[in-house]
């Protein structure tokens, strides 16, 4: 009949946290003390987070808080630019992805990304889908109809493009633009999707179909995805990590960032408060 | 964790206020009508039992209107992390405040049908029971308005001592009955008022818990103090009397 002292109150957290570590499931990628730099400015400060195997892991924060930079070092979006570069380890398979001598063409099959802006190429349906492959597998004229077949299907798109498979990408949807992104992406099957703000140019009927998508897609593959939608990353996110000037304020499962955030920041952030 | 900082969107902050402000109004319309019911009960106060009658309809009225804004906060703010604790704790909360207020005028209506006995005996002990019950009222309702988790320990508390009052006047009770039939109505009527006031005690022991998750995130664990136990008690008068 005795109240629960702090001590105990304490234990309960534990407790807390111990459930949210179990719903997770075993690391795809494990980030350890990684730090990103633009020239001289320090992006990302020690950030040590781990992607799950097989669920979504959301990403949330103000702008310039440092998410986007995040995804760009998991597929080494970076390297593209002088001046950038990660320090600190990205493992995946016991590989460090952002040390040197690393296949980068290798690596981004394996870690696919998806923009903010549907950014099909100027081709055919068909070709958006088989531009990737062909770059990695040699695939026979029936082989690549299959796996054209089976990337818009995944995509949840199929359906809708069946019979213009060789009309311009451009004359689709926004939404659509967006979902045959998404194909091409899964097109090389890789393993981990990175998603930044896929929906935010859509509408609100084509979002709920990405979303719908995601729910799918983490099934088979392991997900990260930065939005600016707070009841996006509730919806979709196993895990969600919110971030703020660079820094990983906070990790936990969507249920207990959303409900019962730790970090008083976070808590300010989720519900508007930030000032 | 409750934040101190002001929401980016002023209406929100309005809302949240004036969600606030409703549910101090409603707090203060049980109070006043559970202290009516006792004066009613212990001072055999009739104006008070009419009084306290007549409050229900709009501590219900109330609860109402708190719910349907509630619902509105919901559908058009979609509250998350702290605002979303306090805003779905609102709405259990006055769920037990509309109960409490229910059992206060049940006793004021008792109180009336026992203004036609004279009791042959002191009501010193629900005297008692009701102080408790109002002072731990009083402070849930505080540590409502305030988001005090001290307070709303001390409600949480201070419970089992209202059940083992309960518990004590309803043996004296069963006594009076036993010694002489005719208090059996104004006893039971007593033993009714009790049960109400305990259970008025219960819900606030309710709005305390709630109060506690709202604030901290965490529930209060532990085994709740569960004293009434008059649901075990057996009477049996001895043989030959």
């Amino acid at each position: 009949m005795t109240l629960q002292n702090t001590t105990q109150a304490k234990a309960n957290v534990g407790q807390m946290e111990a459930r949210s570590v179990s719903a997770l499931n075993q690391p795809r990628i494990a980030i350890k003390g990684l730090d990103f730099f633009y020239g001289s400015n320090r992006a990302l400060k020690g950030i040590t987070l781990n992607l799950p195997e097989k669920q979504v892991t959301g990403m949330i924060g103000p702008s310039g808080c440092g998410k986007s930079t995040l995804l760009r070092v998991l597929n080494r979006m970076y390297d593209l630019y002088p001046g950038q570069r990660a320090e600190g380890e990205v493992m995946m398979d016991g590989e460090n992805v952002i040390a040197p001598g690393v296949d980068l063409n290798q690596l981004r099959s394996r870690i696919g990304m998806v923009f903010q802006k549907p950014t099909p190429f100027p081709m055919s349906i068909y070709e958006n889908i088989a531009f990737g492959v062909k770059l990695h597998e040699k695939l026979s004229k029936s082989q690549m109809d299959e796996r054209v077949e089976w990337s818009l299907s995944r995509a949840a798109l199929w359906g809708e493009v069946k019979d213009r498979l060789n009309s311009s990408a451009m004359g689709l949807s926004g939404g659509q633009q967006q979902r045959l992104c998404i194909a091409r992406t899964i097109a090389t099957r890789p393993e981990v999707i990175l998603l930044d703000e896929p929906t935010s140019a859509l509408d609100p009927i084509s979002t709920l179909k990405i979303e719908e998508l995601i729910d799918e897609l983490k099934h088979e593959f392991t997900i990260a995805i930065v939005t600016h939608n707070m009841q996006q990353a509730a919806r979709c996110a196993d895990q969600v990590a919110f971030f703020y000037i660079g820094e990983l304020i906070e990790v936990g499962t969507a249920t207990q960032m959303f409900t019962a955030p730790r970090e008083k920041r976070t808590q300010e952030y989720i519900t508007g408060r930030f000032g | 964790m409750a934040s101190d900082a002001e929401h980016i969107v002023k209406s929100y902050e309005q809302e949240l206020n004036r969600l606030k402000a409703l549910v101090a109004d409603m707090g203060g319309l049980v109070e006043h009508q559970v202290a009516d019911a006792c004066a009613a009960v212990i001072d055999r106060d009739t104006m008070a039992a009419s009084q306290a009658v007549e409050q229900d309809p709009k501590v219900d009225a109330a609860e109402q209107e708190i719910q349907q804004f509630v619902i509105r906060l919901l559908a058009l703010r979609q509250p998350m992390a702290g605002d979303l604790r306090q805003i779905v704790a609102t709405l259990k909360i006055i769920g037990d405040l509309e109960r409490i207020g229910d059992y206060a005028a049940n006793v004021a209506k008792r109180s009336i049908v026992l203004q036609q006995f004279a009791l042959p005996y002191t009501l010193t002990g629900l005297a008692h029971m009701s102080r408790m019950v109002q002072e731990n009222l009083k402070l849930v309702i505080d540590a409502v308005g305030e988001n005090d988790t001290q307070k709303a320990i001390q409600v949480w508390r201070s419970d089992e001592v209202i059940d083992d009052i309960y518990n004590a006047l309803f043996r004296e009770l069963i006594t009076y009955m036993m010694e002489d039939p005719r208090n059996i109505t104004p006893c039971t009527h007593l033993l009714f008022i009790a049960k109400n006031l305990e259970r008025i005690g219960d819900h606030a022991t309710n709005v305390a818990e709630t109060v506690y998750y709202a604030v901290t995130g965490d529930s209060m664990v532990g085994t709740r103090p569960k004293g009434d136990t008059s649901a075990y008690a057996v009477v049996r008068p001895s043989v030959g009397e």
